[in-house]
């Protein structure tokens, strides 16, 4: 099973990107779950989504608290939540940043992992005009490590995006190809 | 046509059941974390997907009204609510149960204030456990789904008329994406084909609902619901065996697991009960006789089952996730007490509260509270309740 955990601001899509992940990986005749992290939904604030994937039925209702990946769609929130709580060794992060893995790794203090960063905002802006940064951070996981493959989630994107599918398909692509990954050993 | 996989939101999950069962009125008033459920409901309606009057009604009070008279007129009808919402509508559930309509509802199971809380527990439920309703603990999204289909069947048979609602963890389930397996529009229809009413408010055939019952008759016309209500279970029954035969999920009032030789079974109602069944299992493979009860039906409270199921084992541990303030213990774990009081051989009952407004409990919570049962049954300092890993 890999256990997924989201961060970022209200109105970013950070549930609907858990969703997707979650629909893509059911469509695809796995098993999953998504869910955000419960309570008023405000836009701006700090939310949290969590996403498992797996070849078994998911039973377990705990939110996910060690996290196999992380995926940070907002910059701002790297300095103000933990978002690395949890993380397990070796895992996987992948944050919007518009940093080198290696540099952002230093600056926000990443050990033990493997760094993905996007420059999100940047193709979120080009792409759809605005910081919505949920389809391009999917894009950037996806090539670190397809948990699911990358036509399943443009087909859950086509489902339940409607007229403004096909911008969040070429960010999520364009994404995809930006991505720069490294792996970060203990300072 | 026949089943198939989709991957929904519990909430869309139960509005799709709804839909499947062709509903005439939908009345209902958003509450979080019920609110999806109305929406979803709103849109079929407005979309033409769902062939019903959605009536958007200015509270739950009118939301209830309105499908006791809808019911009444003989349509099927079907509202949902949480917490405050419920509270406010407890007046009429009362009344559609001694009217005895079929109505079905989605309770998403909420705390009630104060202190103002949105997230979930079990004391909206509890606080109607009177009310005369078929009552449902769903576990999962399928379970939602299943749950909703044959509520209207078991309710509108005419051996039961009596309504009947589903219980979900708000949020914890109602908020959960998951897959979920829906049957067909055919398939629905033959389950559950259309309602057609032994009784029915109608000019050309008249009949009186809601009379007056002066103490000469009350007792009498009480007894025979509460006995009538019970005479449900056999009908439960038996939709769930036709269930099994057609989609192959099998349901009972106390689902077991492990508990034939068990030296303690821990019960719980609703969603947590997942997590607890890994927190067991994997008890069960360090060596530990420790069985699970996942409960299903709540109202008619399935005694025999009760007495059968749980009598098997010693030590009995029960995590409420309602407190009866003031009282002597989680509303469930009572209950429990209560049923073993007369027998010979009784299990010791050990009662637990957590979970309360939304508070996760994790496997390793299960396991402490096994832990802790183990240790007050050995000690024989059995307390009315513990509240699970409250800050003193």
């Amino acid at each position: 099973m890999k256990e997924i955990r989201l961060h970022g601001r209200g109105g970013q899509g950070v549930v609907l990107s858990a969703k997707i992940l979650a629909s893509a990986a059911i469509e695809e005749g796995r098993y999953a779950q998504a869910f955000p992290s419960f309570g008023p939904e405000r836009r701006g604030a700090p939310v949290v989504a969590f996403c498992r994937i797996s070849d078994e039925p998911v039973i377990t209702r705990e939110p996910i608290l060690e996290p196999d990946i992380i995926v940070v769609l907002d910059p701002l929130i790297l300095r103000t939540i933990p978002v690395k709580n949890g993380l397990k060794k070796g895992g996987l992060a992948v944050l919007n940043s518009c940093f080198p893995p290696e540099q952002a790794a230093e600056r926000y203090g990443f050990t033990d992992c493997v760094l993905a960063t996007v420059d999100a905002n940047e193709i979120s802006i080009r792409f759809l005009g605005s910081a919505i940064t949920n389809m391009a951070m999917l894009g950037a996981l996806l090539k670190a490590e397809p948990v699911v493959s990358l036509e399943s989630v443009i087909a859950q994107i086509e489902k339940k995006m409607g007229r403004i599918a096909d911008k969040n398909i070429a960010a999520l692509k364009e994404a995809f190809e930006e991505v720069r990954v490294a792996e970060i050993v203990s300072a | 046509m026949g089943s198939k996989r989709v991957s929904l939101e519990v909430s869309e999950v139960c509005a799709e059941a709804v839909r499947l069962a062709d509903v005439d009125v939908v009345a209902a008033y958003p509450i979080t974390p019920q609110t999806h459920i109305a929406e979803v409901l709103s849109e079929m309606v407005a979309d033409g997907v769902l062939d019903a009057e959605y009536i958007n009604v200015e509270s739950e009070h009118s939301a209830m009204s309105c499908c006791i008279g809808a019911s009444a007129a003989g349509a099927r009808s079907f509202t949902a609510t949480s917490a405050q919402g419920l509270a406010l509508m407890s007046e009429m559930l009362y009344i559609a149960s001694g009217l005895r309509l079929p109505i079905v509802m989605a309770l998403v199971t909420r705390t009630l204030s104060a202190p103002l809380s949105i997230w979930g527990d079990y004391s909206d439920i509890m606080s109607v456990r009177d009310c005369g309703w078929i009552t449902l603990f769903a576990e999962d999204g399928q379970e939602v789904f299943d749950f909703t289909l044959q509520a209207f069947r078991i309710a509108e048979d005419e051996r039961v008329l009596f309504p009947a609602m589903v219980c979900m963890d708000g949020f914890h389930l109602s908020h959960v994406l998951e897959p979920v397996d829906v049957i067909s529009e055919e398939e629905a229809r033959d389950f559950l084909p259309v309602y057609r009413p032994k009784y029915r408010l109608h000019p050309s055939d008249p009949v009186s609902m809601g009379c007056f019952a002066m103490p000469d008759y009350f007792s009498e016309i009480k007894k025979r619901q509460d006995e009538e209500l019970k005479g449900s279970y056999p009908v439960i029954l038996e939709v769930w065996r036709e269930w099994e035969e057609r989609f192959g999920r099998r349901y009972a009032p106390l689902m077991s697991y492990w508990v034939d030789d068990a030296e303690m079974i821990l019960v719980i109602a609703g969603g947590y009960a997942g997590t607890a069944r890994l927190a067991v299992e994997g008890m069960r493979k360090r060596g530990m006789k420790v069985g699970l009860v996942s409960w299903k039906l709540w109202r008619p409270f399935p005694l025999d089952d009760v007495r059968e199921i749980l009598g098997k084992a010693p030590l009995v541990l029960v995590v409420d996730r309602a407190l009866s303030v003031g009282g002597a213990g989680g509303p469930i774990a009572n209950e429990i007490r209560a049923a073993f009081y007369h027998e010979k051989v009784r299990p010791q009952v050990v009662s637990m509260v957590a979970g309360l407004s939304g508070r996760d409990v994790l496997q390793r919570d299960f396991e402490a509270m096994t832990k802790r049962a183990m240790e007050l049954a050995e000690r024989g300092e059995i307390p009315y309740y513990e509240m699970y890993g409250v800050r003193e």
